[in-house]
């Protein structure tokens, strides 16, 4: 376990380290999921430790949003005070965006699956 | 009692180990309920976490001292996501051309459309370019927001409501539109709701999760190449 954790820091490192040195507009960790794909695809897979560390923390994925989430209460003035234009803004758009995300690539793959 | 509460809010201890102890009652109520969407456990934690910080006066910074350690995690945890995404990478590759069309059209309207509606509501310009990147993943999100004159922890906050929200409502709305192939379903989740869309769609099956995984990142990538410059040429339009 501690290995898969040294090997993801390190290539969440590397990918701060890329991003700092090419100033890429994309986060560390981002960069250092695509570094490790690479190096996945390479290596024809992950060893079972890795897999089972990843499946461990992607199990638990919701728990690592509970701090920033809680944040919520320094904001709680400026929520009262544009809640609807928020709130309206807010689940309009995430439905706009789930449907039109959804329905294109739904329409254009359903011939695809059709055909398996 | 009151020198030891005292003593033990201060420690980071005692908020870390709240966090965890909260979040494993919002699982255990989470799978009480059969899985239902509505029993998000991120919506549980942060309001029992929220009463709790309220009610006994702790400031926010006091209880991030210690739930750092939760939120240092979730970078590792986004790298791990290359794991189930090399899973799935053949089918994601023979289904690169809609994944990208898809990409396209799902990120402006997310994007665009949150900035359009919030802008015709009459909110004000740090609010809205708080709003604007609430579909990607907190870091950019954050990083967006700040180059569009957003305040960065507003964003965060409207990035997990809006996270909260497609967890909880995206499944049920693509079932209304005949749309249930774990393709479609994961991708859309994590497009327009990032990790936390992310994180429910593992728990439908790790395919559904794969294509969130995927939507994320690239989503992530998209929106923080199109939308510094885009939104800037679209604000004096509305005005």
């Amino acid at each position: 376990m501690i290995a898969a954790l040294a090997t993801l820091l390190a290539f969440q490192l590397a990918g701060e380290a890329l991003r700092a040195a090419l100033h890429l507009p994309v986060p560390g960790p981002v960069i250092g999921m695509a570094l490790l794909l690479v190096w996945l695809v390479i290596r024809r897979g992950p060893g079972e430790p890795l897999r089972h560390t990843s499946g461990t923390l992607l199990q638990n994925l919701s728990l690592m949003f509970v701090p920033a989430g809680t944040g919520v209460m320094l904001h709680m003035g400026r929520l009262a005070d544009e809640a609807w234009p928020i709130a309206i803004a807010l689940v309009a758009s995430t439905v706009l965006g789930i449907v039109a995300a959804g329905l294109t690539l739904h329409r254009l793959t359903r011939h695809q699956e059709d055909a398996q | 009692m009151t020198e030891i509460w005292v003593y033990l809010s201060a420690q980071p201890l005692l908020w870390l180990t709240l966090t965890l102890a909260i979040y494993l009652l919002a699982v255990f109520l989470h799978r009480k309920s059969g899985g239902l969407p509505a029993v998000n456990p991120v919506l549980i934690s942060v309001s029992i976490l929220v009463a709790l910080l309220l009610a006994t006066g702790t400031p926010y910074q006091r209880y991030f001292d210690g739930a750092q350690f939760v939120h240092f995690l979730l970078g590792p945890t986004t790298v791990a996501l290359a794991v189930p995404l090399h899973a799935q990478l053949k089918r994601l590759l023979a289904m690169s051309g809609p994944l990208l069309i898809a990409l396209v059209v799902g990120s402006l309207v997310a994007g665009l459309s949150a900035y359009v509606i919030g802008a015709w509501l009459g909110a004000s310009a740090p609010t809205l370019a708080s709003l604007a990147p609430k579909s990607v993943t907190t870091p950019i999100a954050m990083g967006i927001a700040e180059r569009l004159g957003g305040l960065a922890s507003l964003t965060a906050v409207f990035v997990i409501l809006t996270g909260i929200f497609g967890a909880i409502f995206a499944t049920g709305i693509l079932r209304c539109l005949g749309v249930k192939d774990e393709a479609s379903v994961g991708f859309a989740m994590g497009l327009a709701s990032h990790g936390i869309g992310t994180a429910r769609a593992f728990q439908l099956s790790e395919q559904t999760g794969a294509f969130a995984a995927l939507a994320m990142g690239i989503n992530g990538l998209f929106t923080a190449l199109t939308l510094p410059w885009l939104l800037p040429m679209l604000a004096p339009l509305l005005r």
